[in-house]
C-alpha cells in the first residue's frame, strides 16, 4: 500500500508540472497580453512594468523562472491585476469559500443521494423508485446556472426567505441557496449510482448467505449491502470533484461569492497570467491529491482490490 | 485495467490450419445476417421503452423546430431572431409571454420578448440551432479522436498500449474545463465563427477519453477472434484491420456512448457560453440566452425560464434516449 501511494505521488508531481506548462504555453501562444487591454499604457511605463515582472526576457528564461519559483518555493508570484497581492494570498483567501460551498454540497448530495438511491433499489419498480429516478434525471438535466437563478427567484425575490447572494462567513443563511444549487446534480448522479450498485449487490450470493444465516434485515442492508452497493459512488468521487470545481465556478458567479472560481474567471478575462497559472496549478494539485485519497479509500473498502 | 492475456505475435503463426477451417466455415452472408438482426432486436427493445421513445420524439421535434422554426416565424409573423419591432423602436422593452402590445392575450410572442423587443421563441429556436450544432460537431470530433486512439492502443497492445492508456489516465485527472476556459479566453476569436470553431476543437479534444477507453476494451476482446487472424493471414495492412474490420464491430457501444456524450457536451457548451467564453453575439446558444436572462431575472423571469426550460427538456430527452439505447444495444454495459 505504501509503495502504491509513493508511486502515485511520483506520477502526480510531473502531472502537475505538465498542467502548469500547458497553461503557460497556452497563455504565451495567445496573441496579446495583460497590457493590450483598453487602457493603453505609455510605452515607457509598459517597458518598466515588463522589466519588473521579467516579461522582457526571452521565453525560455521566463518559463524557467516561473517553473523554478513554483518548484523551489511554491510561489506563484504576484497578481498583475490585484496589485501588491501575491497569488498565494489570493488563493489562501478564496479557497476556503469554495471549499465550504463544495464540501457542504457534496455532503448534502451524499446523504440525499444515497438515501434516495437505496430506497429506489429496495423498492424497485414502486412509485418511490419511479419518483426518485425521475427527479434524479431532472437533476441531471437542469443546468445549475438555470436552477440557481430560479431558486433565487422563488426563495429570495418571491418568498423573501433567504438572501439572494453575498458571502457572510461560514455558517450563514447565505450558503443555503448556493449549496442547494451546486449539490443538485451530484444528488442525482449519486442516487442513480447507488440504485444501480444496490440492485446488483442485493442479487448477489453473499447477501443471500447473510440472510440465510439469520441476520436481521437491518444488518444485512447496513453492514453488507450498503458497503458493496456504494462502490460505484466512491469511484465516482474523482469525476465528482472535477464536476464540483466547474460547478463552483458558475455558482460563485451567480451568488457573487469571492471563491476560487470567481477569481479564476476574472483572471482569465483580465489575462492575469500569474493568477491563472496559480489557480490552475492549485486546482490540479487538489484534484490529483483527492483522486489519490479516493483510490486509497477504494482499496480499503473493497478487499478484492490490491495494489502492488 | 484489463486482465486479458495478449498473445505474442509469434503464437499466431502456429494456428494457421484452424484459421483456414474457420474461414471455410464462414458463410459469406453470416456476418451480415447476424448484424441486421442485432440492430432489429435493439430497435424493438428501444420501442418498448416508453421514456426512450419520448426522448427520441422530443429530440427530433426540437431539432426540426430549431432548423426550420426561425424561417417559419420569419415568414408568418415577420420576426427574425434579430428583428426589433418598428412600433416602439425608441422604447423597446421586454414583453411577457402571450401579451400583445396592448397587454391583452395574444399568440404573437408565446415566449415573450427580450430586452430589445426581439421575439424570444425565434431566439430560443435559433439558439437551439447553435447548441445542437456545437454538440453534434464536438461529439463527432471526440468520436474521431476517441475511436482511433482507443482502437490503435487496443490493437497494437503491449508497451504502446500501456503508454497510450497511461496518458489517458493522466488526462482523466486534469481539470479539463479549467484548461478549456484558459484556451477559450486566451485565443478569443474576433469573429463569432472563429469562436465557434475554437469551441468545437476545445470541447471535442477534451471529451474523447471515455470513448477511447470503451473502444480499447472492445478491441481487446475482438482482436483475437478468427476474422482478424484471417485478415492478417491474407496480408491486410494493420490500419485496414483496425479501421475496416475491428472498428465497425464496436459500433454498438460507440453509438450508445456518443448519444450520452451529446448532452454532456451541450451542457459544457452552455456552461462556457453562460460564463461568456463560448458562443459570441450576434450568435446565441441556449447558454448565452440563459446568461442574458439571468441579468433580468427579477423583472423579466421568462427571459431565463424559456431558454432554460427548452434546454433542460432537450437534455432530459437526450439522457433518456441514451439510457434507452444502452439498455437496448448492450444490456451488460452499466455506467451512469
Amino acid at each position: 500500500m505504501l509503495r502504491f501511494i509513493v508511486r502515485r505521488l511520483l506520477i502526480t508531481i510531473p502531472t502537475i508540472l505538465v498542467v502548469i506548462s500547458i497553461t503557460w504555453v497556452l497563455i504565451k501562444l495567445a496573441p496579446g497580453n495583460f497590457y493590450s487591454g483598453e487602457k493603453r499604457l505609455s510605452p515607457a511605463i509598459e517597458q518598466n512594468i515588463r522589466e519588473k515582472y521579467g516579461l522582457d526576457k526571452p521565453w525560455y528564461q521566463q518559463y524557467g523562472r516561473t517553473m523554478w519559483t513554483i518548484i523551489r518555493h511554491l510561489d506563484f508570484g504576484t497578481s498583475l491585476k490585484y496589485e501588491g497581492q501575491s497569488v498565494n494570498t489570493i488563493i489562501a483567501r478564496s479557497f476556503p469559500v469554495s471549499a465550504a460551498v463544495g464540501i457542504l454540497a457534496y455532503l448534502l448530495a451524499l446523504v440525499v443521494g444515497i438515501t434516495a438511491g437505496s430506497i429506489a433499489a429496495l423498492k424497485q419498480n414502486s412509485k418511490w423508485d419511479y419518483t426518485s429516478m425521475a427527479l434524479a434525471m431532472l437533476g441531471i438535466s437542469v443546468p445549475n446556472f438555470v436552477l440557481g437563478p430560479i431558486l433565487v427567484l422563488i426563495f429570495s425575490l418571491g418568498l423573501y426567505w433567504l438572501p439572494p447572494s453575498r458571502w457572510e462567513g461560514f455558517p450563514s443563511r447565505n450558503l443555503i441557496l448556493p449549496v442547494l444549487t451546486l449539490s443538485a446534480i451530484y444528488m442525482a448522479y449519486i442516487a442513480r449510482l447507488t440504485r444501480a450498485g444496490m440492485l446488483e449487490v442485493l442479487r448477489s450470493d453473499y447477501i443471500r448467505t447473510a440472510r440465510a444465516k439469520g441476520l436481521s434485515e437491518r444488518d444485512v442492508l447496513l453492514k453488507h449491502a450498503l458497503r458493496g452497493g456504494l462502490m460505484p459512488v466512491i469511484s465516482y468521487t474523482g469525476p465528482a470533484l472535477a464536476f464540483l470545481l466547474t460547478g463552483t465556478v458558475v455558482v460563485e458567479r451567480i451568488f457573487a461569492l469571492p471563491g476560487l472560481g470567481n477569481y479564476f474567471i476574472q483572471a482569465s478575462l483580465n489575462r492575469d497570467e500569474p493568477l491563472i497559472i496559480g489557480i490552475v496549478a492549485f486546482i490540479a494539485i487538489v484534484l490529483l491529491l483527492m483522486n489519490l485519497l479516493v483510490d486509497i479509500a477504494y482499496a480499503y473498502l473493497d478487499p478484492r482490490v490490491r495494489y502492488q | 485495467m484489463s486482465t486479458e492475456k495478449e498473445p505474442e505475435p509469434d503464437d499466431l503463426v502456429h494456428i494457421g490450419p484452424e484459421m483456414a477451417v474457420a474461414e471455410a466455415d464462414l458463410h459469406p452472408d453470416d456476418a451480415f445476417v447476424r448484424g441486421t438482426s442485432l440492430w432489429r432486436d435493439a430497435w424493438r427493445r428501444l420501442l418498448k421503452n416508453k421514456l426512450a421513445v419520448f426522448g427520441l420524439v422530443v429530440v427530433i421535434v426540437v431539432t426540426i423546430a430549431s432548423i426550420i422554426g426561425p424561417t417559419v416565424i420569419q415568414h408568418t409573423f415577420g420576426f427574425t431572431p434579430d428583428y426589433i419591432p418598428t412600433h416602439d423602436q425608441k422604447l423597446t422593452k421586454s414583453m411577457p409571454p402571450f401579451k400583445g402590445p396592448n397587454n391583452e392575450f395574444s399568440w404573437l410572442h408565446p415566449m415573450g420578448t427580450d430586452n430589445a423587443g426581439r421575439d424570444q421563441l425565434a431566439r430560443v429556436l435559433q439558439g437551439g440551432q447553435i447548441s445542437i450544432f456545437v454538440a453534434m460537431v464536438s461529439t463527432l470530433v471526440s468520436l474521431l479522436i476517441g475511436v482511433s486512439y482507443g482502437a490503435i492502443a487496443g490493437y497494437l497492445g503491449g508497451r504502446i498500449d500501456n503508454v497510450m492508456m497511461r496518458l489517458v489516465d493522466v488526462l482523466y485527472s486534469l481539470p479539463y474545463v479549467i484548461v478549456v476556459i484558459v484556451l477559450l479566453s486566451m485565443f478569443r476569436s474576433q469573429t463569432p465563427r472563429g469562436q465557434l470553431t475554437l469551441l468545437f476543437i476545445a470541447l471535442g479534444s477534451v471529451s474523447w477519453l471515455t470513448m477511447a477507453r470503451i473502444v480499447r476494451g472492445q478491441i481487446l476482446s475482438l482482436k483475437n477472434q478468427e476474422f482478424v487472424l484471417a485478415a492478417r493471414a491474407t496480408g491486410v495492412s494493420t490500419s485496414r484491420i483496425i479501421f475496416r474490420h475491428l472498428v465497425p464491430n464496436t459500433l454498438g457501444p460507440v453509438i450508445v456512448y456518443a448519444t450520452l456524450t451529446i448532452p454532456q457536451i451541450m451542457l459544457t457548451e452552455a456552461f462556457l457560453s453562460f460564463l461568456g467564453f463560448g458562443v459570441q453575439p450576434p450568435l446565441a446558444s441556449w447558454g448565452s440566452l440563459a446568461a442574458d436572462g439571468v441579468q433580468n431575472i427579477a423583472i423579466f423571469p421568462w427571459q431565463l425560464i424559456f431558454p432554460g426550460a427548452t434546454m433542460a427538456l432537450t437534455l432530459f430527452s437526450l439522457n433518456f434516449l441514451g439510457d434507452g439505447l444502452r439498455d437496448a444495444l448492450d444490456p451488460q454495459m452499466r455506467t451512469v
